[in-house]
C-alpha cells in the first residue's frame, strides 16, 4: 500500500505528528521517516501512478525514473543526517517545518507534470523560509522575508510560463521543456532563481547564513537541488545553460575569498557548485547530464558536511566569523577532520567524493570542443580549492589562534558529520554503485593517469599559491565586513530609490493639493463676497428698489411672451 | 580582532599545552614540503603520456602553472575588490 503513496507526501503527513512528541522519540520519529522513505523508493518500480484529470489536463502525481529516483535517494538520505545532526535541538517548530520542506522537494522530485511541480514548489518555498525564521533572530527574519518575495517570483513565473505552455502544447507533462516558447522562457527563469543564477543569485548568500546552526544543514541541500533536477528535466542540452553555468562557477569564488562569515562562504561555493551542475546540463550530453546528476549527489553530502563543520563551531563557540576563530584544532580535533573531509571532496581530491563526479563534467566539455568554458571551469575548480578547501578549514581550526578553546561537538553532530565524511570517501574511493544509479549507462574511468595526475597538480599549486601569498602577506585577511554584492541594489539603492520616489510623489501631492486649496479659497472668498452677512444678496432691500426689480421682471416676461407668438 | 573567550559555556582554558603547529618552524617545514611535493608534481609531466583533448593541455605542467597563476590572480582581483566593495558589518542593519 505505501508503494502507492507519493513519496514525498510520506514527509509531510508524517511532520503533523512531530509537535505531539518530545525528546529522543521526537528525533527517532523524525529519522523514521525519511528511512522508510528510501525504502519506499527502493521498491517503487519505474513508471507512473496517481493521474488525475483537471481543468482538461492529464496530471500525474508521481513519476518513477532514474532521474527523479536518484535524487529522491539524496534527499532522503540528506534528510536523516540532517535529523541526526539537529538530535539535540528542541524546537519542535524547527524539526517540523525540515520535514515538510523536505516531503515538499521530494514531492516536487517525482511530479509527473508540471501542476503538481508547481503546488511542491510552492509548498518548498513557503516551508524553507518558515526554517530561516525558525533561526528566530530579526536578521533571520529580514533575510527570510527577502528571500521569500524572490520565491514567490519564481512561483508567479512558474505558473505563468506553465499556463503559457500548456496553451502552446496542450498538455502539462513535465518533460523536455526547451526555449523554444514564451512559457519555457519564463519556467527556465522560475528555475534559475532557485538555482542562484547569476544576478538572481543573492537570496541564498542573504538567508542561508540566517538560519539556525541545523536548519542550514537541511537548507543547503534542498532547494537548489531541486532547481538543478528541473533544469536537468526539462533543459538538458540548452546551450545558453552552458555560459549561465561557467559564470556562476567563476564569479561566486571572488566573493568567497573576501567574505568574512565562513557559513556565507560555504554559501557563496555552494552557488559556484551549481555552476558546474548547470554547464553540465548545458552541455547535454549523456556523460554531462550523468555528470551534473551525480555531482548534485556527491555535492549534497559534502556540502552538508561543510555547513555541518562550520555549524559545530558555530554551535559550541557562538560565531562562524573568520576574524574571531583560529586554533580550533586544538580541542575540537574530529569537527576539524571531518571539515578537511568535506573540504577535500568539494575540492575534487582523487579518493574524495568530488573527483569522481565533477571530472565527468568537465571531461564532457572538453569532448564537445568547448574550450572556454573548459578554462573557466578547472579555473573555478582551483578556486574552490582555495576558498573552500583551504580557506574554510584554515581560518577556523588553524591560523592565528583565538584563544578559543571550545569543547568538541556534542555526539550527534560528530556521529552526522562522521557518517557523512564516511559517504564522501566511500563515494571517491568505490564510485560504482553511485554510477549504477545514474539516469544514463556509465562507460567512464576516472581514475586514469591523466587526471589524477593533472587534478593533483591543478589543486596542490593552488594550495601553493595560497602559502605563497600567506607568507608574503599579499593574502587579504579576515575582517569583520559586509561585503556588497547584488542585493545591494534591492537592500539599498532600491531603498533609496522607493524613498525618493515616495517624497517626490508627497512632494507633488502637497503641491497639487496647496493649488486645488488656493483655487477653492478664491471660490469660496467670491461665494462669501455675494451671499456672505454684509454682501450684496444678503442685505435687505428697500421696498421700492424691489417694486422696481420686480416690475422690470415683469416687462421682461411680457416681452418675451409676445414675442413667443 | 578580538581574542579572548567568549561567554559560551562550553568553553575552557588548556593553557601551557603546546601543539606542533604552534612552533613556526614546523609551519615552514609544512610550507617547503608542498614546494617539494609541487616539484615532483610538475617534474611528473616527463614521465606519462597524456590523454587530452585541447593542444595547451600537453603544456609542460600546465595544470600546475594554471591553478597557481589563476588561484593567484584570484585573489589579487578580490583584494581589490574589497576596496569598493567592503562596508563596515551593519552596514544593512543601520
Amino acid at each position: 500500500m505505501i508503494a502507492e503513496f507519493p513519496p514525498g507526501l510520506l514527509l509531510i503527513v508524517g511532520a503533523v505528528l512531530v509537535p505531539f512528541l518530545k525528546g529522543n522519540v521526537r528525533s527517532l520519529y523524525s529519522l523514521a521517516l525519511p528511512l522508510l522513505g528510501i525504502w519506499q523508493i527502493a521498491v517503487l518500480d519505474p513508471g507512473t501512478f496517481g493521474t488525475l484529470s483537471v481543468f482538461g489536463f492529464e496530471q500525474t502525481i508521481v513519476r518513477v525514473d532514474k532521474l527523479s529516483r536518484i535524487f529522491g535517494y539524496i534527499f532522503y538520505i540528506s534528510a536523516a543526517l540532517g535529523v541526526v545532526f539537529a538530535w539535540h535541538r528542541d524546537d519542535w517548530v524547527e524539526q517540523t517545518t525540515a520535514l515538510v520542506y523536505v516531503g515538499a522537494a521530494i514531492g516536487a522530485t517525482f511530479a509527473g507534470d508540471l501542476i503538481t511541480l508547481f503546488i511542491f514548489w510552492e509548498l518548498t518555498a513557503i516551508a524553507s523560509v518558515c526554517l530561516i525564521w525558525a533561526g528566530r533572530t530579526e536578521r533571520a527574519y529580514r533575510a527570510g522575508f527577502r528571500c521569500l518575495i524572490m520565491y514567490m517570483l519564481s512561483g508567479i513565473l512558474l505558473l505563468t510560463g506553465v499556463a503559457m505552455h500548456a496553451v502552446e502544447t496542450g498538455s502539462v507533462a513535465f518533460n523536455n521543456i526547451g526555449l523554444d516558447s514564451p512559457g519555457g522562457l519564463l519556467i527556465l527563469l522560475a528555475f534559475g532563481i532557485k538555482c542562484a543564477f547569476p544576478l538572481l543569485h543573492n537570496w541564498l548568500q542573504d538567508a542561508y547564513p540566517e538560519a539556525s546552526v541545523t536548519g542550514t544543514v537541511f537548507l543547503s541541500a534542498f532547494t537548489t537541488k531541486l532547481a538543478v533536477y528541473a533544469l536537468a528535466r526539462g533543459y538538458a542540452g540548452t546551450e545558453e545553460l552552458i555560459w549561465i553555468g561557467v559564470v556562476m562557477t567563476a564569479f561566486p569564488i571572488f566573493y568567497a575569498v573576501i567574505e568574512n562569515d565562513l557559513r556565507r562562504v560555504l554559501a557563496y561555493s555552494l552557488n559556484n557548485q551549481l555552476g558546474f551542475m548547470v554547464a553540465g546540463i548545458g552541455i547535454g550530453t549523456t556523460l554531462a547530464i550523468n555528470g551534473a546528476v551525480s555531482h548534485a549527489f556527491a555535492h549534497i553530502l559534502y556540502k552538508a558536511l561543510l555547513f555541518m563543520s562550520m555549524g559545530a563551531v558555530l554551535y559550541r563557540t557562538g560565531t562562524a566569523k573568520g576574524s574571531e576563530l583560529g586554533g580550533l584544532y586544538k580541542t575540537m580535533p574530529w569537527t576539524t577532520g571531518f571539515c578537511i573531509v568535506g573540504a577535500a571532496s568539494i575540492s575534487a581530491f582523487p579518493l574524495f567524493s568530488g573527483f569522481v563526479t565533477k571530472s565527468m563534467i568537465l571531461t564532457a566539455a572538453a569532448d564537445e570542443g568547448y574550450v572556454i568554458p573548459f578554462l573557466v571551469l578547472l579555473f573555478a575548480s582551483a578556486g574552490v580549492f582555495h576558498h573552500s578547501g583551504i580557506k574554510i578549514p584554515f581560518f577556523a581550526f588553524f591560523a592565528h589562534d583565538s584563544g578559543k578553546r571550545p569543547d568538541e561537538a556534542p555526539f550527534n553532530m560528530l556521529l552526522a558529520m562522521g557518517i557523512t565524511a564516511f559517504l564522501c570517501i566511500a563515494i571517491g574511493v568505490y564510485p560504482q554503485p553511485l554510477y549504477a544509479l545514474l539516469p544514463f549507462p556509465v562507460d567512464y574511468q576516472p581514475y586514469t593517469t591523466t587526471h589524477v595526475v593533472t587534478m593533483l597538480q591543478l589543486l596542490i599549486f593552488s594550495g601553493l599559491a595560497f602559502a605563497t601569498l600567506q607568507r608574503t602577506g599579499l593574502y587579504p585577511p579576515e575582517l569583520r565586513s559586509t561585503v556588497l554584492d547584488f542585493d545591494f541594489f534591492y537592500r539599498k539603492a532600491g531603498k533609496a530609490v522607493a524613498r525618493s520616489i515616495v517624497e517626490a510623489l508627497s512632494r507633488g501631492r502637497a503641491q497639487v493639493e496647496g493649488k486645488a486649496r488656493r483655487g477653492l479659497d478664491v471660490w469660496i472668498e467670491r461665494v462669501f463676497h455675494l451671499h456672505g452677512p454684509q454682501s450684496v444678496l444678503a442685505r435687505t432691500w428697500q421696498t421700492g428698489s424691489t417694486v422696481l426689480c420686480v416690475t422690470i421682471l415683469f416687462a421682461v416676461v411680457l416681452l418675451v411672451s409676445y414675442l413667443g407668438d | 580582532m578580538t581574542k579572548g573567550p567568549s561567554n559560551h559555556p562550553g568553553q575552557q582554558n588548556i593553557g601551557g599545552k603546546k601543539y606542533w603547529l604552534d612552533d613556526m618552524r614546523n609551519v615552514h617545514k609544512i610550507f617547503w614540503a608542498l614546494v617539494v611535493v609541487c616539484a615532483l608534481l610538475f617534474l611528473a609531466d616527463a614521465f606519462y603520456h597524456k590523454h587530452v583533448h585541447f593542444g595547451f593541455e600537453n603544456w609542460f605542467g600546465f595544470f600546475g602553472l594554471f591553478g597557481f597563476i589563476g588561484s593567484f590572480l584570484l585573489v589579487l582581483v578580490a583584494r581589490e575588490m574589497r576596496k569598493f566593495l567592503m562596508r563596515d558589518e551593519d552596514y544593512y542593519d543601520r
